[in-house]
């Protein structure tokens, strides 16, 4: 438990200081991804269901909250709620017809469905198809700070990221968050024991997409635009590398793995153009095959505390 | 972080004991040229912009009021968003102070907030819409050699007056296509004709069938194909797959010298086409695209010449008022007519379009054809102030007397 | 001009014909699908890009030796076979005993792979390859003129299909397959090479995307991104179907195609997703596929 608070405290550190060093939009990309990676962990690592069309949550936030912030000039508090609403009862829906399958067919369902959300992006009129959404303004806080600067909006999005973090946490340790466990390690022991599995599964989903929809809200208010990349599905397969990468099953790992990924497509991007995608295949590839337990999950295996089940 | 880079640089520059006070950002001036490196449009712009951008900085001598002139280039892949942030770092980072090409209507669009946001400077030459001088106008954004309105009022006015009254448009589902097909449109109302409808297909699509079925179906005299690039190629392609070309006759309303070269004459003989630049014009067209050939094996686009002036006017002015920001820099330039290679006299409007000659071609005949690149015959010089859309009818916030 | 519900027969029977055309593909390619997964029980993510792979080797055959499309229909199956042997062997056999969604993680990471490396050579533009002399030009058919060549698509991918059908229903090798799926360990038992059977089961598979690749290229511009939008649809068919039956498959590719078509001519704005419409909607009713037996 020690060694969790320490790392705790490094990492709130590292974050208050960060913006000295590194660029700030950057910066809050990184917290973004990191966000939506840990919701998309909740659902993988804790409940073993693998949904391929995460980005749907994400980028129907990403247009909402632009939508709301452009046409109804209200505060970024509330656009960013709207988002996380939207993506919330996409979420019900989505789950509601995916949960009916276990396994493959659950997340080629989920694929999909988020296919339909891309295609409903392209072509509603008021989401701006293949131009995106573009200028939308960061609004000031509460009616009176401004999040214009990148200095402020950077601590504005470190405490959103503590928020949606803290929400995982609490649900991971409460008893909600045993039973999900108890149905990933064997659902029909779960179900026999009474539960209903099909409805924990389903909150657990809901849950996932909003704050997936959190993630993508606020991202949309940094970089000032949603666009069709926010729904496409490999955003969707971006996430489970960053996830897997880092660690599926473990609190910090997919932290870590967006870290990882986020700055590694930023650095490269413009050097090697289409290797990119390339480099990030083989990653998948080398996880899948040798490294299962990703970066953080490696660690713990190797802290002579925890040869036990995992945090 | 900004504020840091002034900073410095004035600090630099005051204990350097320049000869004039210089307000030039950052010791180096920086153009960004946004292209599209392997997607359909980077033939028209890609690498072919940077070259033109290079040729331009080698011609003011490679350095401007003494500070060096640097040349950066990115692949936007035709994504608002990655041009988006992609600016934005170039601004914030790097000290980027002028941003060209941006081909691709979409992208445009998000670079011109951004570059506004930023007040910097964006000579916009690869795009085409018009919401880029009207609704979405800055005082920041320049609108260089050709759009939408300027397509339609030539080759839509050409073929409405060889008798295709009746229309059908096969759109590219973006900025672009949309503002392309509007205007359009309007030149054949206004010309007594009709538009019996329209079908919208998806950017960089990869089979027409289906959308030239539709267009068949109408029994339209005139398909007008609203998009450009490889989307073009390949609706021509299919429409003489599906010998649609027996009944009715295609309209290209965007194509660049560099697509009839892909689609060959046989192919292409006798259309019409709009554009704001050819090389074969005069003779300083013919000597500055043969410095191009011979750094690329291919003639220019018009895009490439106008990625020429671009960086040419914006060195002007860099040179002209000692400073590389974008309010003195749009000043200047509203004052001072520019005059080089891509043409003369052109004036730059209150709404940000440059005003310049657009020039009505008509594509050779195989036989005509004196060999590759000799694709054109003049057929009329469409003066500038009638070319583009009258500053009375602008939707730009910008223009005075809104 | 004869009208059906309003529309002109031209244009309904055009794309409905259209709609067979691109039925066919889905067929074919969800075929190749349900053959790997029903052995192998991985979904194959990299479908899409094995598919791109082989209208690459026709293009590129034409390119660089001349090969012209008769001899690409049969070598390209052959070469993008073979490879998909090489991931089997070096990638796939080492997740038979993990979760199946490794395996579809796997693929996915194939594909991307693929698709980069491709992206890096060839651009996002597409290629076009020339439609082979034999089936050029166009019928009038009074209602419409079908190009000759997608008539020849729609029966070159029947045969193929039933022909694999047959294979699969009728022969011995189809019915040792058929048996390996219910259950490996007894199959090994009997002394039949189980391993050796599974790749050359996810190579057959491999070619038949292949196969649909080539007869694709003289109608879509061979492009790196060919694959990938297409393969997201192809398993929408695949869950609609469900896994259970070849010719389930088979039949729920053709409808689609035929339903995305005619979807084109009443109401155009959802014929990108009336499939996946279709797919939710089924999954409400028989959550297994119409087709589909529950594992």
């Amino acid at each position: 438990m020690r060694n969790v608070s320490w790392v705790y405290l490094i990492g709130a550190v590292l974050l208050l200081v960060a913006p000295t060093v590194f660029y700030p939009v950057l910066l809050m990309k990184v917290l973004c991804f990191a966000l939506f990676a840990c919701a998309f962990n909740l659902l993988l690592g804790y409940v073993g269901l693998l949904s391929f069309g995460h980005a749907a949550f994400l980028g129907s936030a990403a247009y909402t909250t632009g939508l709301a912030m452009t046409r109804l000039s209200i505060t970024p508090e509330l656009g960013i709620a709207l988002g996380v609403v939207m993506a919330a009862v996409l979420g019900l829906i989505v789950g509601a017809l995916a949960i009916r399958r276990q396994g493959i067919y659950f997340a080629m369902i989920t694929l999909a469905l988020a296919q339909m959300v891309y295609f409903f992006c392209l072509q509603a009129p008021f989401t701006g198809g293949e131009d995106g959404l573009q200028g939308v303004p960061r609004g000031k806080l509460l009616g009176v700070l401004s999040l214009e600067n990148d200095l402020v909006m950077y601590y504005f999005v470190v405490v959103v990221f503590v928020l949606g973090f803290w929400v995982i946490q609490r649900t991971i340790h409460s008893p909600f968050g045993q039973v999900l466990q108890a149905i990933r390690e064997n659902e029909a022991r779960a179900l026999s024991l009474g539960y209903h599995v099909d409805r924990y599964k389903l909150l657990a989903f809901v849950l996932s997409a909003a704050l997936a929809g959190l993630a993508g809200a606020t991202k949309t208010l940094v970089l000032g635009f949603a666009t069709l990349t926010d729904v496409h599905w490999a955003t969707s397969g971006e996430v489970v590398l960053m996830t897997l990468v880092g660690g599926v099953g473990t609190v910090v790992g997919p932290v870590i793995g967006a870290l990882v990924i986020v700055v590694l497509q930023n650095e490269l991007a413009d050097k090697v153009g289409p290797w990119v995608t390339v480099i990030m295949g083989l990653i998948f590839i080398a996880c899948v095959l040798a490294f299962r337990r990703g970066i953080v999950g490696e660690m713990l295996a190797r802290l002579p505390v925890n040869k036990g089940p995992r945090d | 972080m900004k504020k840091t880079y002034l900073a410095a640089a004035a600090l630099l520059l005051a204990s350097g004991a320049a000869l004039a006070q210089s307000k030039i950002s950052g010791d180096v001036v920086k153009i960004g040229v946004l292209t599209d490196m392997s997607g359909l449009y980077s033939d028209i712009g890609g690498q072919g912009s940077v070259v033109a951008a290079q040729l331009a900085v080698e011609d003011f001598g490679g350095k401007v009021k003494g500070k060096k002139i640097e040349v950066v280039a990115a692949d936007h892949q035709n994504k608002a968003d990655v041009a988006s942030s992609k600016v934005r770092e170039w601004i914030d980072r790097e000290g980027v102070d002028m941003v060209t090409d941006a081909l691709n209507s979409a992208v445009a669009l998000a670079t011109a907030k951004v570059i506004a946001e930023k007040k910097k400077v964006l000579i916009d030459t690869g795009a085409a819409s018009t919401r880029l001088t009207n609704e979405e106008c800055t005082p920041y954004t320049i609108h260089h050699t050709y759009d939408t309105y300027a397509l339609a009022n030539g080759t839509g006015k050409a073929v409405v007056k060889q008798g295709g009254d009746t229309w059908f448009f096969l759109t590219a589902d973006y900025a672009f296509g949309h503002s392309l097909e509007k205007d359009t449109s309007d030149v054949v109302k206004a010309a007594g004709g009709k538009v019996l409808g329209s079908v919208r297909h998806p950017l960089n699509a990869s089979d027409f069938s289906s959308f030239l079925l539709q267009a068949q179906a109408s029994k339209a005299k005139i398909i007008g194909l609203a998009n450009a690039g490889g989307d073009t190629i390949n609706s021509i392609k299919a429409a003489n797959e599906f010998g649609l070309t027996k009944h009715q006759t295609l309209a290209g309303l965007l194509v660049f010298i560099t697509d009839v070269h892909s689609l060959g004459l046989q192919a292409t003989q006798g259309m019409y086409v709009t554009e704001g630049w050819y090389w074969d014009l005069n003779d300083d067209t013919r000597k500055w695209a043969k410095r191009f050939y011979e750094k690329t094996k291919k003639m220019p686009s018009s895009n490439h010449a106008g990625v020429y002036s671009a960086v040419t006017m914006y060195l002007k002015a860099v040179n002209a008022t000692a400073a590389d920001d974008g309010d003195s820099v749009m000043n200047w330039l509203r004052k001072n007519p520019e005059t080089d290679m891509f043409g003369k006299n052109m004036v730059l409007r209150s709404d940000g379009r440059l005003i310049h000659d657009m020039y009505l071609f008509q594509v050779k005949k195989p036989s005509e054809s004196k060999g590759p690149w000799d694709y054109y015959n003049l057929r009329h010089t469409i003066p500038g102030d009638q070319a583009f859309q009258p500053l009375s009818a602008s939707r730009c916030p910008l223009v005075k007397g809104k | 001009m004869n009208e059906i519900f309003g529309i002109p027969a031209q244009a309904l029977l055009g794309q409905l014909l259209l709609g067979l055309v691109n039925g066919s593909f889905y067929a074919i390619l969800s075929l190749g699908l349900a053959v790997i997964f029903g052995l192998l029980n991985i979904v194959n993510f990299a479908h899409g890009a094995l598919y791109m792979m082989g209208a690459y080797v026709a293009w590129l055959g034409l390119e660089l030796f001349g090969l012209n499309y008769w001899w690409a229909l049969l070598l390209a199956p052959l070469i993008i076979g073979l490879f998909g042997v090489l991931i089997e062997r070096a990638l796939l056999r080492w997740l038979y005993k993990l979760d199946h969604l490794y395996g579809l993680l796997l693929t996915f990471g194939v594909a991307l792979v693929i698709e980069g490396t491709y992206r890096y050579f060839f651009g996002v533009s597409g290629q076009p390859y020339p439609v082979p002399d034999l089936l050029a030009g166009a019928t009038d058919i009074g209602f419409m003129v079908l190009p000759n060549y997608r008539a020849w698509v729609v029966v070159a991918s029947l045969a193929v299909c039933l022909a694999t059908w047959l294979m699969i229903e009728r022969t011995r090798l189809g019915a040792t397959l058929r048996a390996a799926t219910e259950n490996p360990k007894l199959v090994q038992a009997f002394g039949i090479n189980v391993p050796l059977l599974v790749t050359v089961t996810y190579g057959f598979g491999v070619a038949l995307a292949a196969f649909a690749g080539v007869l694709a290229a003289p109608i879509i511009q061979v492009n790196p991104l060919m694959g990938s939008n297409l393969i997201i649809v192809v398993f929408a068919v695949v869950v609609i179907g469900g896994m259970g039956s070849i010719l389930g498959s088979i039949f729920t590719g053709l409808a689609l195609g035929v339903i995305e078509g005619l979807t084109k001519v009443f109401y155009p704005e959802a014929s990108a997703t009336v499939v996946f419409v279709i797919m939710a909607l089924v999954l409400l009713v028989r959550p297994a596929g119409l087709f589909g037996r529950e594992k």
